[in-house]
């Protein structure tokens, strides 16, 4: 038996010779160092045998998707290029799908002048998956990404957003770049990578009813910081994630970004693979890490014990129980975005609506048109206009703070996305409260951030 | 490439996110001058008014977090900064920078960071990795680049790295 590679388990090289020590073999052998479910699939994407954290690799993406933020500026980068290599075309449109999000419907003249660059790219490079604002499916990008199944188990999938890393939840390596890396995919259908160590979020017991997958993520993200993961990857398991819904599952992953992760990943099972028999004949090869695969860290969380919590002003790492905000008088609750507006999140808040009345102005704008149309035959959308709140288009709106009920200066508002930053949805004194869904329906009612759990009667 | 650069540096906190780099109403716009005069806007009205051609944002940790919004970067450049000192960055950011050739991402240590007041005027030597303080007198080292980071920063972007490849 030959070795043929050393290398280190940590990205420093002293660590050689220690405990850490990968040893790689002639491939005859076959004796391979366990690698996660991240690690194998940027191996695969790269040709390899073997990745291991800290290596830097050019991968092949399988997918790709821009929104009316990131596309117009891919375009201003591959127009650049084209100047010198003349017409350019993209590597493959068949992997490459487009949304439109961010700015729909068109906020103002320059937004209709963005969905116009939208429509002449979709045209000149060939791309038929194009989810366009009021034509049949549409909706927030990342939303569109698991609800058409448009992504797989053990893809690449390069996203112009950084909560593309939602997809992960169904068993992939989903990424979130800027536009220049996005023109540098579209055009090459790769980019380079430094493969990321994980770190194992394994939560186990079963969750409290009053509890959802929101508030996970936010202890999550109280416990490390917004960079706690910065640079890695986020892999969430355990019976409590596994016990989740898809729906669920997609808010963990959504909100790794929040904790700085490049992706957030958990290993697919029966569920997606229903969920994805029915949307696709597409074929996949699901990918799942080694049983003795090496994790940068684990840590444990008890599933039974999880309250609803909420991210104070501005930071989604300013975590406390629901019940420690209690005195917080509200303007509005916001019920929207591709981290609170899925089915799960509209039915859970419309358990809590039903027969109430908003005592502070409410918006709940539904992820994607076939949400929204599930809303509506199973009754949501009504508990939500008899409770007195604005049922919205299918957008970002002001989760970004681009239009559709942004904050006016000092109004506090508690809200099922994924950002609170100074000025995030709207005037930079403004407030946001992240929490989730059922403790958005519940503060909708009292007029204040309340604990599903208080509401009387 | 050009690989030292001497500019007054305009200090902020930990986690500057894209948010307050560049707020979101803003990212109908494509023209970077236009970004330019929001740069910072959601941190500092007055950074605007006070930046210079080469200047520098020296930061705290997580520089850049949040959105994939390559507009931030874009503002930044366009509004004179050169390069930015921190600690550490938000990942997406730091991959903007360099990919897009906006910016020069710039690892310092955290002593360092402590260290430089806002408005010093600091020489940054990319050759020997290091910072001369000029206001107070003081030399500080920087973090080597990655190889891969070194090229694709003296290609220009990652479109040239390809090309000189």
């Amino acid at each position: 038996m030959r070795i043929i590679k050393v290398a280190a388990n940590t990205s420093s090289i002293s660590s050689i010779g220690s405990a850490n020590v990968n040893i790689h073999f002639v491939e005859d052998d076959l004796i391979l160092t366990s690698m996660t479910i991240t690690e194998k699939i940027l191996a695969r994407a790269s040709a390899k045998d073997q990745v291991s954290p800290g290596d830097v690799v050019f991968a092949n993406v399988d997918k790709a998707m821009m929104h009316d933020v990131s596309g117009p500026g891919a375009k201003v980068v591959l127009d650049e290029v084209a100047k010198e290599k003349g017409e350019i075309k993209i590597w493959d449109p068949s992997r490459v799908w487009m949304a439109e999000d961010h700015f729909v419907p068109c906020s103002d003249v320059q937004a209709a002048g963005n969905m116009q660059t939208m429509e002449k790219m979709a045209k000149d490079w060939g791309i038929t998956r194009y989810y366009r604002f009021g034509k049949g499916q549409h909706g927030i990008c990342h939303t569109l990404a698991t609800e058409e199944a448009l992504v797989l188990p053990g893809e690449v999938f390069a996203g112009g957003d950084s909560h593309t890393n939602t997809a992960g939840a169904m068993g992939l390596f989903a990424v979130g770049l800027g536009h220049t890396d996005l023109a540098y995919v579209l055009l090459n259908g790769k980019i380079w990578f430094r493969v990321p160590e994980t770190i194992l979020f394994k939560i186990d017991g079963p969750m409290p009813a009053h509890s959802m997958a929101k508030d996970l993520i936010l202890k999550i993200i109280g416990e490390i910081g917004v960079d706690g993961a910065n640079y890695k990857t986020m892999q969430f398991a355990g019976s409590t994630v596994m016990e989740m819904e898809m729906d669920e599952r997609l808010t963990l992953t959504n909100m790794s970004t929040e904790a700085g992760a490049k992706n957030g990943i958990i290993e697919p099972d029966a569920k997606v693979f229903e969920h994805i028999e029915t949307r696709t004949q597409e074929k996949y090869t699901p990918v799942y890490g080694d049983k003795d695969c090496k994790y940068l860290d684990t840590l444990n969380f008890d599933g039974s014990k999880l309250e609803p919590m909420v991210a104070r002003p501005f930071s989604p790492e300013n975590v406390c129980p629901v019940r420690e905000a209690s005195d917080i008088e509200i303007d509005r609750a916001y019920i929207g975005s591709c981290t609170g507006a899925k089915i799960t999140d509209l039915r859970e808040a419309a358990r809590i609506l039903k027969g109430n009345k908003v005592k502070v102005r409410t918006e709940v704008l539904p992820a994607a048109h076939s949400i929204y149309k599930k809303a509506l035959d199973e009754g949501l959308l009504k508990i939500f206009v008899e409770a007195g709140a604005l049922i919205g288009p299918s957008t970002c709106g002001a989760c970004c703070g681009a239009h559709m009920g942004v904050l006016g200066k000092n109004e506090i508002c508690v809200s099922t996305t994924n950002r609170n930053f100074p000025g995030r949805m709207g005037h930079r004194e403004s407030q946001t409260y992240l929490a989730s869904p059922k403790t958005v329906a519940a503060s909708a009612i009292t007029g204040r951030i309340t604990d599903p759990r208080d509401l009387s009667g | 490439m050009k690989t030292n650069f001497r500019g007054r540096v305009h200090k902020y906190g930990d986690n500057v996110d894209t948010d307050v780099i560049l707020p979101g109403k803003y990212l109908k716009e494509m023209d970077p001058q236009k970004l330019a005069q929001h740069a910072l806007e959601g941190l500092d009205t007055e950074f605007v008014k006070k930046v210079k051609t080469g200047d520098f944002i020296l930061a705290g940790k997580n520089f850049g977090c949040g959105s994939s919004r390559e507009h931030a970067p874009i503002a930044l450049r366009y509004s004179g900064i050169k390069a930015v000192l921190t600690p550490s960055f938000a990942r997406i950011f730091y991959r903007n920078a360099i990919d897009g050739g906006h910016l020069i991402p710039i690892e310092i240590a955290v002593e360092t960071y402590e260290q430089i007041a806002d408005g010093d005027e600091i020489e940054i030597d990319l050759e020997k990795h290091i910072i001369n303080n000029i206001t107070q007198q003081k030399e500080y080292e920087i973090k080597a680049f990655p190889e891969l980071i070194l090229k694709i920063l003296e290609a220009g972007n990652i479109f040239k790295y390809d090309q000189m490849k």
